[in-house]
């Protein structure tokens, strides 16, 4: 894989040396919070995504496959945001968190938030998110947060089925005919400028990779890009030209994509608040 | 000697509807719900030695919602059992029987007339198709579909007809439990268990 621009990272981040400072048990708290936000928005929204293929799909099988993808995805969302409502204890559980928060409230990686397109760019998405999941959910079965190394743990196994079904479609739409060819070029194009968001470290991970509780995802990032390029190749695919990384998904920043997304996924709790089945 | 239990001097419970209105503010939701556990509304009339048994017989007849052959014993949900608490894993993150499954033990449970028994949920260590029993697999197996593998082995047997030459139409089902698999001698589908 080529080599993509370096993104700016504090300097010294190691989370080496964090046991020295002084303990924060507020600042603690609201880091945990906002970490548990991004690993329960990546899945809630990747899910959404996924579940807008159900009764779409090219075909049957793979029709199930998605809408199985994104149940397990919300199933991972939804033990995330009950715990991130908990840490904050403001009284708001996982379904207030999810569909009473505004774009700029989501934490998610932009990656997840990208559109559909065709068939091949969805498998493009899927394929670079899950392959960077798997690895950073390994990691997290170990975290010293028994919640998160729970859910983590548990997570993984269905996550290896995510990444096998990407890996499979890749490599037989890339090396297909020239129709599906040119189509994953155009999804893995598309996808390839928000892979840096997910290697990026900022004082949230910083501070929680201290006390074990996050990994800093640097640590599997060549493992991560030798698996990509691993698979390309076996797809006949070179790798897409470096762009410009896009950064600010955790800051909040989103793509005009997610509010689109937003308002399909909140309308009918909040239309209707208090709606039950 | 302790006298066992008289359980024909208890008038059973009846378990709150579990459909339609039943599950409104008045019923199960307002009363049971509190922090992710279900807190018991009365006292259980069987209590004392022989209780855990009668407790894990009673959740032998609950049905897994989406494989009413097997019970939750038999798919091996059931963590611990002791007469205060019953303790139960989800199989699959973001399978929706979860809830259905917690609903329908309680249910069970009341009308055994063990209503101060606790259901919690525990999610380490995560479930995996190793707790099914022996029993549970045969009993997959005369459903029509095939248990899971241990972990590696590829050899998968066709339900109806035994022949193991076998090969995978899709790794995901119709539900997230299940593969589904063809056979190439009776030409016949089916579902397997997936390995998890």
């Amino acid at each position: 894989m080529a080599s993509l621009t370096p993104i700016d990272l504090p300097a010294g981040v190691t989370g080496e040396g964090a046991f020295d400072a002084p303990v924060d048990e507020e600042g603690h708290r609201s880091a945990l919070f906002d970490y548990v936000l991004r690993l329960g928005d990546d899945a809630l929204i990747l899910g959404q995504r996924l579940s807008e293929w159900c009764g779409h799909a090219p075909s049957v099988e793979v029709d199930l496959s998605l809408a199985n993808m994104a149940l397990d995805l919300v199933g991972q969302a939804t033990h995330f945001l009950h715990y991130a409502g908990q840490i904050e204890g403001q009284g708001r559980d996982g379904d207030r968190l999810a569909f009473h928060r505004d774009v700029l409230d989501f934490r998610n990686c932009l990656l997840v938030e990208q559109p559909n397109g065709d068939f091949a760019q969805t498998m493009a998405r899927q394929f670079l998110y899950s392959t960077w999941q798997k690895m950073l959910f390994d990691h997290l079965s170990a975290s010293s947060d028994e919640l998160i190394a729970s859910v983590a743990a548990k997570a993984v196994k269905e996550v290896a089925y995510h990444q096998e079904l990407s890996v499979e479609w890749v490599i037989r739409l890339g090396d297909g005919t020239e129709e599906s060819r040119g189509r994953m070029e155009r999804g893995l194009a598309w996808m390839w400028r928000f892979i840096p968001e997910l290697f990026e470290v900022d004082e949230t991970v910083t501070a929680l990779t201290g006390r074990k509780v996050a990994v800093d995802p640097n640590v599997f990032r060549e493992d991560y890009e030798r698996r990509i390029g691993e698979v390309l190749a076996e797809a006949t695919l070179d790798p897409p030209p470096d762009q410009r990384p896009i950064l600010g998904g955790r800051r909040g920043h989103h793509s005009e994509h997610l509010g689109h997304l937003l308002c399909t996924m909140q309308f009918l709790p909040r239309t209707y608040p208090d709606a039950r089945w | 000697m302790v006298a066992a239990p008289k359980i024909e001097a208890v008038e059973p419970l009846k378990a709150p509807p579990l459909d339609g209105e039943g599950l409104g503010r008045g019923g199960l939701r307002g009363q049971l719900r509190v922090g992710g556990e279900v807190t018991p509304t009365q006292p259980s009339p069987i209590k004392g030695e022989g209780a855990e048994s009668m407790i894990w017989a009673v959740l032998e007849s609950v049905p897994d919602p989406e494989i009413p052959v097997l019970s939750v014993v038999d798919l091996g949900i059931v963590r611990s059992v002791d007469p205060n608490r019953v303790v139960i894993t989800p199989t699959y993150t973001g399978c929706p029987a979860t809830q259905v499954i917690e609903r329908d033990i309680r249910a069970a449970l009341d009308s055994a007339g063990y209503c101060d028994i606790a259901i919690g949920t525990i999610l380490s260590p995560p479930w995996t198709t190793e707790w099914i029993s022996e029993e549970g697999r045969r009993k997959l197996r005369a459903y029509g579909i095939a248990p899971p593998n241990a972990p590696g082995e590829r050899r998968v047997e066709c339900p109806q007809c035994g022949s193991a030459d076998t090969e995978e139409i899709s790794r995901f089902g119709s539900t997230p439990c299940k593969a589904l698999w063809r056979c190439r001698a009776c030409a016949e589908p089916f579902d397997l268990f997936k390995c998890h």
